[in-house]
């Protein structure tokens, strides 16, 4: 047995005991913990399978964020199972019907289809050699971005207009209100803030960049931006009022609309939307990550702080007092 | 027994152990966290297809639509998260609500 196999071995013997204990835990503020753990883990678990861009993403959207969503819902949920609704104890049938169809149907329909794939890999080498062959006159250097911005880019058209549909149902539902006690700032993550806030904002930069040739991109380095708005939240800073009107809801549109913009001119330019002129690819990619980059880390930061913006200056509570103009 | 089939069936069981999870917890937070897990499984047996070439490095297109799934995953999140704050809010409940009416379920 190789090193390497014994190494994905032990990993995925973890990320399934992690699952199984958070899924099982009566804690849920442990089990949330878990989670981000079980996220960092399955990150390493895409770089041994050959995919840095996937685990980028994970870290950053899927253990960062998604962690902050959770303890943020966590912490105006409750840990317990309240109801007022009783419940009729189940049956035997009933209480057999849920391992029955996870331990017996699941398994075997997946076994069944990872066969026909097992065949199906010795004849298609997949997509690889087609996406070295045209990433020449794709615009960008990296065969992932090529695949999000120019080959697939419809994909990611519509995944930014479901992210901004998300944001609209969120405000649509709640009003924001205060993560946290302005008293409860301490001094320290105070310090912290400002220094990690410039650098923040250079490797998210330096993401986005290196998304040309290397791994990254729009989507990480949002994450990343995001990340450095919802620490800046944490210590007192929030939005001016006088831009959380029309301005706010611009940064949050923009990306989407410029490429639904870019979609449009290109179907009255060529016939087809999203099939960019050769000389121009690398230019139109470059544009609709800076802006799509503005809005991911815009969005995200308004979906953790949940709710829109308070309407009026009547209720001050719902926002914190002190207003910087940080953002 | 190699890599791709190795995480291939992890993705699997992280699969199934989700929807277990999904199926019998109350609690909704942690309905949500299983149907996270369900994604991640989706995700790992997703990129050990785009994994099985000879060349060590994934087939791109996998690794854009389980970008792409990611982002997805997370608005699903966000907003089932709002909707049960707002659940809770309304009913003063953490679980769904049980029509008393109807003894089946």
């Amino acid at each position: 047995m190789e090193p390497a196999l014994i190494f994905d071995l032990v990993l995925l013997l973890i990320l399934i005991g992690l699952a199984w204990l958070l899924l099982a835990s009566t804690d849920l503020f442990r089990a949330v913990v878990l989670f981000i753990a079980f996220g960092l883990l399955l990150a390493l678990a895409w770089v041994r399978l050959g995919a840095p861009d996937v685990a980028l993403a994970e870290a950053a959207i899927g253990a960062g964020i998604t962690g902050a969503l959770l303890l943020v819902g966590l912490g105006r949920l409750g840990s317990t199972e309240r109801c007022r609704f009783s419940r009729a104890p189940l049956t035997f049938l009933q209480r057999l019907s849920a391992p029955v169809l996870v331990g017996v149907m699941i398994p075997s329909i997946s076994l069944i289809l990872l066969l026909e794939v097992h065949q199906l890999a010795g004849t298609t080498p997949g997509r690889q050699g087609l996406i070295n062959a045209f990433l020449d006159v794709s615009g960008s250097g990296h065969g992932v971005t090529a695949v999000l911005l120019n080959f697939r880019a419809w994909d990611t058209l519509l995944e930014k207009g479901v992210l901004l549909l998300a944001l609209i149902t969120i405000w649509s539902l709640d009003q924001a209100r205060p993560l946290f006690h302005q008293e409860d700032i301490s001094p320290q993550l105070m310090g912290l803030a400002r220094l990690l806030l410039p650098l923040v904002i250079v490797v998210a930069g330096f993401v986005l960049w290196q998304g040309d040739q290397a791994p990254g991109g729009a989507f990480q380095s949002g994450a990343l931006l995001s990340a450095g708005i919802l620490l800046a939240i944490l210590v007192g800073y929030s939005l001016p009022q006088r831009w959380q009107g029309l301005s706010l809801r611009l940064l949050l549109a923009i990306g989407f609309g410029v490429f639904l913009l870019i979609a449009a001119a290109t179907l009255l330019y060529s016939g087809y939307p999203l099939q960019y002129p050769e000389h121009l690819a690398g230019s139109l990619i470059l544009l609709i990550e800076l802006v799509a980059t503005a809005s991911i880390a815009a969005l995200l930061a308004a979906a953790v702080v949940g709710g829109h913006p308070p309407d009026d200056l009547s209720t001050p509570a719902a926002k914190a007092p002190s207003t910087s103009g940080r953002r | 027994m190699n890599t791709v089939s190795l995480y291939a069936g992890s993705g699997i069981i992280l699969f199934s152990l989700g929807l277990h999870a999904l199926l019998i917890r109350r609690h909704l937070l942690r309905k949500i966290l299983a149907a996270n897990i369900m994604g991640s499984g989706v995700f790992m047996v997703f990129i050990a297809m785009g994994a099985r070439g000879e060349s060590g490095v994934a087939d791109p297109v996998p690794q854009a639509m389980v970008l792409t799934g990611i982002v997805v995953s997370l608005c699903f999140t966000a907003v089932a998260i709002v909707l049960a704050v707002r659940i809770n809010k309304l009913t003063g409940c953490t679980t769904l609500a049980v029509d008393e009416e109807s003894s089946i379920d």
